[in-house]
């Protein structure tokens, strides 16, 4: 075993220069290339130290082909008969036992990381727990030490262990945040996951559905949001603070309590099954997790125009999705732009 | 008609030719389909529900009804003649292989017609594929088209493992057979271990869809990660059947231009049969991420990374087997010398994705298309175009014209390269598959388009292959028998095309690449191991396609049999059954024609044989 491993730190240079370079690639709250968490840095170990591994066998291999076929290729005139070679007993098994020294020496750490304690902190008194459920096309995030329920947006303290609990309520969809962790599917009940990662930096991360779900698949987003510890606190409060939250206007109350509460939820009321719960939606970094309410940005807009964007057809911007068209629903535009506004106001303090 | 009631294991080749070339060409499309919308971020040139229509008949179209046909095809062509035979054992049986399979795929094709193709992908993993998220008859043309054509698979893999068992010529013993027959052979076992596990999920999620069982349904107490399973162990090993005869023509182009024997032809063998073994005990690394626990996901990492071993000592007996040689680049052979390396990036992707813990990452990203392309289209697609290349002249007795071979050669490999390799750094970027667009500003947006440039190149060379098709099919059947000049192995002992029976007499064979032996003895042909005599030959019928017909009609009565429709005749036809049953009728009653009228072929007497 002293071996392999010696020859795995003799491919540590190699392993450190591919990391700098491959680090250039892509989003810092998006690419798995630049980890943002140790749960993900010890994915992106095991996917260096193969890289570099599998580039030596490639190295190898090319340049015994570009040498034959520049060496042997066959001139003119040339009609003597090869000798022909019937194998080598030492080569062949040279290139038996090479690979499979290199196979031993990923092997190893692979099996390591794989059993490594930590990834499942659902018995830990520290760690905060959370019920991660899968709807077609949205994602529903649970507290249940807290009795909360939001939605689209997952809010956790830097530097503590989120236990992680996946299901699903209708088909399988995977909860994937490539920057701080790998993915892992969510199953129907009976077959519940359970893992835990951790973002040491505060930052909003970029998560994705990653199994086929239906039409608005690849519109099946959302976001982490990591805060202070301070901050997280003040969250969970003020998502415990009932306030009276209903638009100023009572026809316009009337039609939100009518046609929007019979799917949603806010404030304290129980956490719908069916629809994403609304509390404090003003404040969100998205609005179904993909219309970024980030006026700064040129992808991004105002709340207040993503939410009507939202509100006026909810089919475009999410094809096949199950919530109606409040236009269907009896709602005038200037009502659909009264409950946007009044959405837009809803903030968490 | 001809073409109907043949029996002969040319022709059906011809057709398996046919059959695949039109899929390939329709998988190819919807493949272009597919990157022109990804060629830019939020995209409307395809809407999301066509788009997951396209991805799901693109892969299902590819694996089963592209690709393997035409190495269906190219095994009827050689098979029988490298081991010296006059046929396959089961002449009727590979005819009706062929059109099951034929209406399995036309089947399965029907769904863009007549309201909806399947949209659960490929995999078509439960619950999504089941009746209550894809509601259209989609999947059940999946289901239903794909048992049928499963079926004509096992029954050709089937014919082969008769036909390689018993019926080598002599002195062929298992170790003198070429690579590609010893493929041959892994292959259909395979497929003989293999496609009973699709068959049975197949019928239990069309028992799901059509009867309301409860197989993978929780809440009738079913569990959906079974399907995963049983898709798996078939699935898994399926990508040996597709790969391991492309291993098997490399290994017969290779040492034909380099004028050398295959390097290591016994560990060649044991690393064919070890890659097979081994292909059946990974299926799980597909479902790293479906939640197995660590004892699974390690166990199944490294009995995964395994697999490279046997892999590795391929590729290196191919590059010794140049090594010291005379290496000719005919067209052929370009094709064998792109496989080589591009093959191996498809191989050491796949070591990668193995690390259970790196797979959480890989998994369900276009890293991991990147990889499955490598090895499919890399590996085998090069493979297939090396093959036809090769044994065009034997099929057709027409040479392809070499330099528009290299043009499809050039545009084709670089075209792939161009299209694939870019898509591991969308996949590691954190770009998921099987998305119908994707937001902006993630820095995927380039790279989509050098993919979707790729893409068109391909399809460029695909074109250039077929203009060669046609402008060499309009030129006179002249090829030698030996048209390479240094073919080793049996089949370049006869007449291209070959006669009907293949050989007059049949060849003893005295040792491994059984022709080139003789060369070097200094003869011209094979000593014959029997005199001159009558030829027994089958008769043509057309009864398997008749009894394919037969189950195409059942397939589709079935899958109709509880919609309403707006005519009551047709709703009672379809409702009582009574379509289903006229189709079985129809199979059934060319079964038992079958069986009651004894046919027992017709000879070919000694005299027509030598007043040829
Ligand atoms: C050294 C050889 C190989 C290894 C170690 C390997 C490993 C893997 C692994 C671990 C996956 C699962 C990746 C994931 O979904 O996260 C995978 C996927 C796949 N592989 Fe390979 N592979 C090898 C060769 C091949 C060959 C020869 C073929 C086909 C000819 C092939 C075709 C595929 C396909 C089609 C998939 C994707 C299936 C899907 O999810 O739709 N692989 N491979
Ligand atoms: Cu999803």
């Amino acid at each position: 075993m002293m071996k392999t491993w010696q020859a795995g730190k003799r491919l540590l240079p190699m392993t450190a220069a591919l990391g700098l370079l491959l680090a250039g690639c892509g989003r810092e709250d998006l690419s798995v290339l630049r980890p943002q968490g140790p749960v993900a840095e010890s994915s992106y170990g095991l996917m260096k130290l193969s890289i570099t591994i599998m580039i030596v066998v490639l190295l190898i291999v090319f340049s015994i082909a570009a040498y034959v076929w520049i060496r042997f290729r066959r001139k003119k005139d040339q009609d003597e008969i090869p000798e022909q070679v019937e194998g080598s007993f030492k080569l062949e098994v040279l290139w038996t036992v090479i690979p499979l020294i290199l196979v031993i020496v990923l092997a190893i750490p692979t099996v390591k990381v794989v059993f490594a304690a930590g990834n499942d902190h659902s018995d830990d008194k520290d760690a905060i727990k959370v019920k991660v459920t899968g709807h077609q096309y949205w994602w529903e995030f649970e507290y249940k030490d807290y009795g909360i329920t939001t939605a689209q947006d997952l809010i956790i303290p830097t530097g503590k262990h989120i236990a992680f609990e996946l299901s699903t309520k209708d088909v399988l969809h995977s909860f994937w945040v490539p920057s701080l962790a790998g993915k892992m599917d969510t199953n129907p009940d009976g077959t519940v996951n359970r893992f835990s990662f951790s973002a040491p930096n505060e930052g909003v991360y970029r998560g994705k559905c990653a199994e086929l779900c239906g039409p608005s698949h690849g519109f099946m987003e959302f976001k982490v949001k990591a805060v202070s510890g301070d901050a997280f606190e003040k969250w969970i409060a003020s998502m415990k603070a009932p306030e009276s939250v209903m638009p100023e206007d009572p026809v316009l109350a009337e039609k939100f309590k009518s046609q929007c509460l019979s799917c949603h939820a806010i404030g304290s009321m129980p956490a719908s099954p069916v629809a994403p719960s609304l509390t404090g939606i003003g404040s969100r970094e998205s609005v179904a997790g993909i219309l970024l309410n980030d006026d700064t940005r040129e992808d991004g807009a105002p709340v207040l125009e993503n939410l009507k964007t939202w509100l006026h057809d909810p089919q475009s911007v999410k094809p096949g999705n199950k919530m109606p068209n409040p236009k269907d629903r009896g709602l005038s535009d200037e009502e659909i732009d009264g409950i946007a506004e009044f959405l837009a106001g809803y903030t968490l303090d | 008609m001809d073409w109907i009631t043949t029996v002969d294991h040319k022709k059906i080749a011809i057709l398996y030719l046919w059959a695949g070339g039109l899929f390939f060409g329709i998988g190819g499309l919807e493949a272009i389909l597919i990157r022109i919308q990804l060629i830019k971020p939020m995209n409307t040139f395809l809407d999301a529900q066509t788009f997951n229509e396209l991805i799901t008949m693109h892969g299902t179209t590819m694996i089963f009804l592209g690709v393997m046909p035409v190495i269906f095809a190219l095994m009827n062509a050689v098979i029988p003649l490298q081991i010296g035979a006059r046929d396959v054992a089961f002449p009727f049986l590979n005819s009706l292989g062929f059109w099951t399979f034929l209406f399995g795929g036309l089947l399965l094709n029907l769904s863009w017609v007549m309201g909806g193709a399947p949209d659960a992908g490929w995999t078509a993993y439960t619950p999504l594929s089941g009746k209550g998220y894809s509601a259209s008859h989609g999947v059940d043309f999946y289901t239903i088209g794909l048992q049928i054509a499963g079926l004509g698979t096992l029954i050709g893999g089937i014919n082969f493992l008769a036909t390689i068992i018993t019926m080598r010529a002599p002195g062929m013993s298992f170790m003198r057979m070429p690579m590609f027959a010893w493929a041959t052979f892994i292959t259909s076992a395979i497929i003989l271990f293999a496609f009973p596990a699709v068959t049975v999920g197949l019928v239990l999620l069309t028992f799901d869809r059509i009867l309301d069982a409860n197989f993978f349904d929780v809440a009738g107490g079913g569990n959906p990660v079974l399907w995963q399973h049983i898709f798996w162990i078939f699935g898994h090993p399926e990508v040996y059947i597709l790969i391991l005869p492309a291993f098997g023509i490399i290994s017969e182009v290779i040492p034909t231009f380099s004028r050398k024997r295959l390097f290591g032809y016994s560990s060649m063998v044991f690393a064919t049969i070890l890659i097979a073994f081994l292909g059946f005990m990974v299926w799980a690394h597909h479902m790293f991420t479906t939640g197995l626990g660590p004892v699974a996901n390690a166990l199944f990492s490294v009995s995964t990374m395994l697999i490279a071993v046997p892999t590795g000592i391929k590729i290196f007996n191919w590059l010794f087997t140049m090594w010291g040689g005379q290496v000719r680049f005919t067209t052929p052979n370009l094709f064998a010398a792109g496989f080589i390396p591009t093959f191996t990036m498809g191989g050491v992707t796949g070591v990668m994705l193995a690390s259970a813990p790196a797979d959480f990452q890989f998994h369900d990203t276009y890293f991991v298309v990147a990889h499955f392309h490598y090895v499919i289209v890399g590996g085998l697609v090069l493979g297939l175009f090396a093959g036809l290349h090769y044994w065009w002249p034997k099929m057709f007795g027409r040479m392809l014209s070499e330099s528009l071979g290299k043009w499809t050669f050039w545009t084709f490999i670089i075209g792939f390269h161009l299209t694939f390799f870019v898509q591991h750094f969308l996949g590691l970027m954190g770009m998921q598959r099987r998305v119908f667009t994707y937001l902006p500003n993630q820095q995927f947006d380039t790279l989509n388009l050098v993919s979707t440039v790729g893409a068109f190149l391909m399809g460029v060379g695909m074109i250039i292959f077929l203009v060669n098709v046609f402008l060499t099919s309009r030129r006179p059947a002249d090829a030698p028998d030996d048209p390479w000049e240094d073919g080793r192995t049996l089949e370049w002992t006869i007449p291209s095309p070959p006669p009907e029976y293949n050989f007059k007499q049949t060849p003893l064979v005295r040792g491994l690449d059984a022709f080139w032996k003789e060369k070097m003895a200094g003869h011209k042909g094979m000593t014959p191991a029997e005199p001159v005599g009558p030829i027994h030959m089958p008769s043509a019928t057309i009864l398997p396609f008749l009894m394919s017909v037969g189950i195409f009609i059942a397939g589709l009565g079935f899958m109709f049999s509880r919609d309403e429709f707006s005519s009551s005749i047709m709703s009672f036809l379809f409702n009582n059954y009574i379509v289903t049953a006229l189709g079985l009728l129809i199979t059934f009653g060319s079964m038992l024609m079958r069986s009651l009228f004894d046919d027992h072929g017709w000879h070919i007497e000694p005299e027509e044989l030598e007043g040829r």
